[in-house]
């Protein structure tokens, strides 16, 4: 049995919102778990639940073997972090972090060396005394980090840590989140709704849409082999081609046929770019004229509008050469593995 | 969001408890009265109601009353207004000084006012007689004239502390916009400021409204022949008039309709333009020059002086010699020393009842205010609604609520320190819990499920976190709520007996009995006392926080 297991469960808002509709996870010891979903998908709900501010209406929690469903939120030994950091205003960063060992019983000496372990882990060792009034964003959140660990809890959960923070200290702290979570090795569940972050962070990602899960999967197989076209859509950016000639004739080229496909997909970064009649290296063509160019830098997108609807195709690394100008004539390269067919239920076919 | 899902747990227990004793301190009191109002000795009747309407000399206050208080309404906001704006657009020496100064003079209690203009202006005051020495007559400060002098006084700085704290929210580039399209001076006041102020005017003007109307101490001092309802409540009350007790209720239910349907409008009004705002921006106050800058000055330090005589006089006077308790020539500590019996009582029981109302109302602000931001439901709704009910329920009707329940078994409370201690927190409990709720509002639910997932029972999360990190909010309400609580007079004036009576009634008593020496010097200790505990204010919030009043 998996050390955090939660099965079949369900959470009604009011008479007719189904927050959570039949949710099953299990979590491994040590695992960095992440929930990602857009807002309303219920990956707030289940983590809630889990940490037992909300009660499920039906289903199960158990936690190393036991059910958790039972155990007072204050005894269920839980460490969380939340969005908007929560730390004790009238508390210094040190009596802050210092806050769970009272109630544990943990001794003086014990508590002293623990706190400042844990201040030293997320480098707010030397601040330990100042009031978190009037710290930054990014070290209120080391500080309700260091809170959330400290009492070794046997879970860690994380609900949008990182979403209040802007994106250069995003990206280090959820760096640190990672390493830190690997030395202490405690079981984190972690909530974003950000995909680079849940690619970026988890060991195991689990993709929620209006109840359910999706797709459980490591990163690589959430964005490589995505099971479902919400998943597809959802992490990553995806081309859709329209229905018709076109994507007919592309597809015999490419000699597929999948009985039952419906919906025919490709990421932005799997296509390429040639100029009209030149080499395409086996893969089909769709031919087009440039609709917009976009430079990012280390990337270009460039959209292009083609029979079978606009489809937007990722350069990379264009350098200064590789610019194109809207009305430009060109072929899309479609290879053959970079098309992802769904079936009507929205289910990948094939794969 | 309910924390835990079993459906009764400490707090359920606590949200009943509150209501219960709710019910039956405040709600079951007034229904008393209300019962007493529809009934005579033998069953249903409407005989004080009939008593009230049949004579001029009853409904006439009734309308007594509705012009004083349209009047000091009025007056209060057409004089507030310009202050406020003066000092929030131009800079003005002594900014903080005049607005601690006006602040002090709204805490002073009210028939302080009253009672030294009567020292000043009355048959034998101060400039009364300094006129008649050079032989001209002053006009009578007694009556109509003296209830809304002294009423407006005291309460343009309410309405002006409302104002100043929504002049706060007003965006400089909301101006600047008005400004920009042509609309400067008075004409931008009256179509792009007063707007944005109506809902905070409104709301003051409310407050000054139901202060005046339920107003006792100062038409009873210095209204002489010109009654207005709350006097006709008190006289037939303790039976100067009559001993009719139905009567009295009716006259107390009257009074409660009219102040209850003013909040009603209030409120229909303000509901429809709530909007909310905040100045990134707050508007700088800039220099003034020339007649125009003197014109201004003139207007707020006239007010300030104007305001501030009478404690002024107060103080000057419980120093001067008393014969029988009227001024003589020369002056001494004699005022302070032959009462000092007294005045040492008077001090023990203000601090004793007052300090104990004031923790018992905090407590209950608390927990209410806890139970109805986290709590949300039909039963903390109910509890939310009821903490209102003295909001509408001028103090002396309170008072007469308790006497009426609490005089006979199973709960005889009449003259005892417990009725005191009660009727003075159910008093500012509306106050209080609305300053506690909007605290609460602000603090983010997670900082207490932090607590929780850290190991803190619900207790403790309320005690060690919730409590101390809304400490300075909840400190600033309780100091203002103290002075209050200090001041307050027509709530007590029927519970207290000589073991239980404070300065504010000690005071309202000595006047009675024309000890006018022994007044003044209680005066002052009070002032003294309230002025004390507002440098403790802004102290604490800094001086530079809006204070909720």
């Amino acid at each position: 049995m998996s050390y955090l297991t939660v099965s079949n469960a369900m959470k009604r808002f009011g008479p007719e919102f189904m927050a959570l509709n039949g949710v099953s996870v299990a979590v491994e010891r040590g695992e960095f778990f992440t929930l990602l979903g857009p807002s309303g998908c219920g990956k707030t709900t289940l983590l809630r639940s889990i940490a037992g501010f909300n009660d499920l209406t039906s289903g199960d929690i158990t936690l190393d073997g036991a059910n958790l469903r039972i155990v007072p939120p204050h005894q269920r030994d839980i460490g969380m972090v939340f969005q908007d950091y929560a730390v004790f205003p009238h508390l210094s960063v040190f009596e802050n972090v210092a806050f769970g060992l009272k109630p544990r019983k943990v001794p003086a000496a014990e508590i002293k060396t623990r706190v400042t372990q844990a201040l030293d882990a997320v480098r707010l060792g030397a601040m330990a005394d100042r009031l978190p009034a009037a710290m930054s964003g990014g070290q209120q959140q080391r500080i309700g980090l260091a809170r959330a660990m400290v009492i070794k809890p046997r879970l860690l959960l994380m609900d949008e840590p990182l979403s209040n923070l802007d994106a250069k200290l995003r990206i280090e702290l959820r760096e640190e989140i990672r390493d830190i979570q690997k030395q202490v090795d405690i079981a984190t569940i972690y909530v974003t709704h950000d995909q680079e972050e849940a690619l970026a962070i988890s060991d195991r990602i689990c993709v929620m849409n209006a109840g359910r899960i999706e797709q459980v999967g490591t990163p690589p197989e959430i964005y490589g082999d995505p099971q479902t076209r919400f998943v597809a859509e959802f992490v990553g950016t995806l081309n859709t081609f329209a229905p018709g000639a076109a994507l007919d004739a592309m597809l015999s080229q490419l000699g597929l046929s999948l009985p039952g496909a419906t919906v025919w997909t490709a990421r932005p970064e799997r296509l390429g770019l040639a100029a009209r009649g030149g080499d395409t290296g086996g893969a089909a063509t769709l031919e087009g004229t440039i609709a917009k160019f976009t430079y990012l830098g280390r990337e270009a997108h460039v959209q292009v509008e083609t029979p079978a609807g606009l489809v937007v195709v990722q350069i990379a690394n264009p350098g200064m050469t590789l610019t194109h100008q809207p009305g430009e004539q060109v072929s899309v390269l479609v290879p053959r593995e970079a098309l992802m067919a769904f079936g009507a239920d929205n289910i990948r076919i094939g794969g | 969001m309910k924390i835990g899902g079993k459906p009764v747990d400490g707090w359920t227990s606590i949200a009943l408890l509150l209501t219960g004793g709710y019910l039956f301190m405040v709600v079951w009191p007034l229904v008393t009265v209300l019962l007493a109002s529809v009934t005579n000795g033998e069953g249903f009747s409407l005989d004080g109601f009939a008593t009230f309407f049949s004579s001029r000399l009853y409904y006439g206050t009734l309308l007594n009353s509705l012009l004083v208080t349209i009047c000091v309404t009025v007056l209060a906001f057409v004089i507030a207004f310009p202050l406020a704006y003066f000092m929030t657009l131009f800079r003005i020496p002594g900014t903080r000084t005049i607005q601690v100064l006006i602040l002090a003079s709204m805490m002073s209690p009210p028939f302080i006012g009253a009672y030294s203009w009567i020292l000043m202006l009355g048959n034998n005051g101060l400039i009364t007689r300094w006129f008649k020495d050079v032989g001209l007559e002053v006009p009578s400060i007694y009556g109509f004239t003296g209830i809304v002098l002294v009423l407006t006084l005291q309460l343009v700085p309410l309405i002006f502390t409302y104002l100043m704290g929504a002049w706060r929210t007003i965006d400089v580039s909301l101006l600047e916009a008005a400004e920009s399209m042509g609309m400067t001076g008075w004409r931008r006041a009256l179509k792009v400021i007063m707007p944005l102020l109506l809902p905070t005017i409104l709301g003051g003007s409310l407050l000054v409204f139901v202060r005046a109307f339920a107003d006792f101490g100062t038409p009873m001092l210095i209204g002489q022949g010109f009654r207005t309802i709350p006097v006709l409540i008190y006289s037939s009350f303790v039976g100067e008039v009559s001993v009719d007790r139905s009567f009295a209720a009716a006259v107390a239910v009257i009074v409660i309709a009219v102040t209850l349907g003013v909040f009603l409008v209030q409120k229909f009004i303000v509901d429809r333009r709530t909007f909310s705002m905040t100045a990134m921006r707050p508007i700088e106050p800039s220099p003034l020059a020339g007649w125009k800058g003197w014109g201004v000055y003139a207007y707020v330090y006239g007010f300030l002086v104007l305001a501030l005589a009478p404690l002024v006089v107060v103080v000057v006077s419980s120093f001067r010699n008393t014969l029988y308790g009227q001024f003589v020539d020369g002056f001494s500590f004699r005022n302070y020393l032959t009462a000092q019996r007294d005045i040492i009582r008077y001090i023990t029981n203000t601090f004793s009842i007052g300090l104990t109302a004031l923790v018992l109302l905090v407590i209950v602000a608390v927990l209410v205010s806890y139970l109805t931001v986290r709590r949300k439901g039909a039963l903390t709704g109910a509890l939310d609604t009821m903490t209102m009910v003295p909001y509408v329920v001028p103090g002396l009707i309170i008072g007469i609520a308790l006497i009426t329940a609490f005089s006979q078994p199973p709960l005889v409370l009449t003259g005892t320190f417990a009725v005191m201690v009660l009727a003075l927190a159910i008093r500012r409990l509306p106050y209080s819990v609305r300053s506690t709720t909007a605290l609460m509002y602000q603090f983010s639910p997670s900082i207490e499920e932090a607590a929780v997932s850290l190991g803190a029972s619900k207790f403790r999360t309320l005690v060690q976190v919730i409590v101390p990190a809304l400490a300075p909010g909840i400190v600033s309400g309780a100091v203002l709520s103290w002075v209050t609580i200090i001041t307050e007079l027509s709530t007590t004036l029927f519970l207290y007996n000589t073991s239980t009576q404070t300065l504010s009634l000690g005071i309202y008593a000595q006047v009675i009995r024309g000890q006018l020496g022994t007044a003044a010097a209680l005066s002052t200790i009070l002032l003294i006392l309230t002025m004390l505990s507002l440098f403790l204010l802004l102290r604490l919030s800094g001086g530079s926080r809006e204070i909720r009043l």
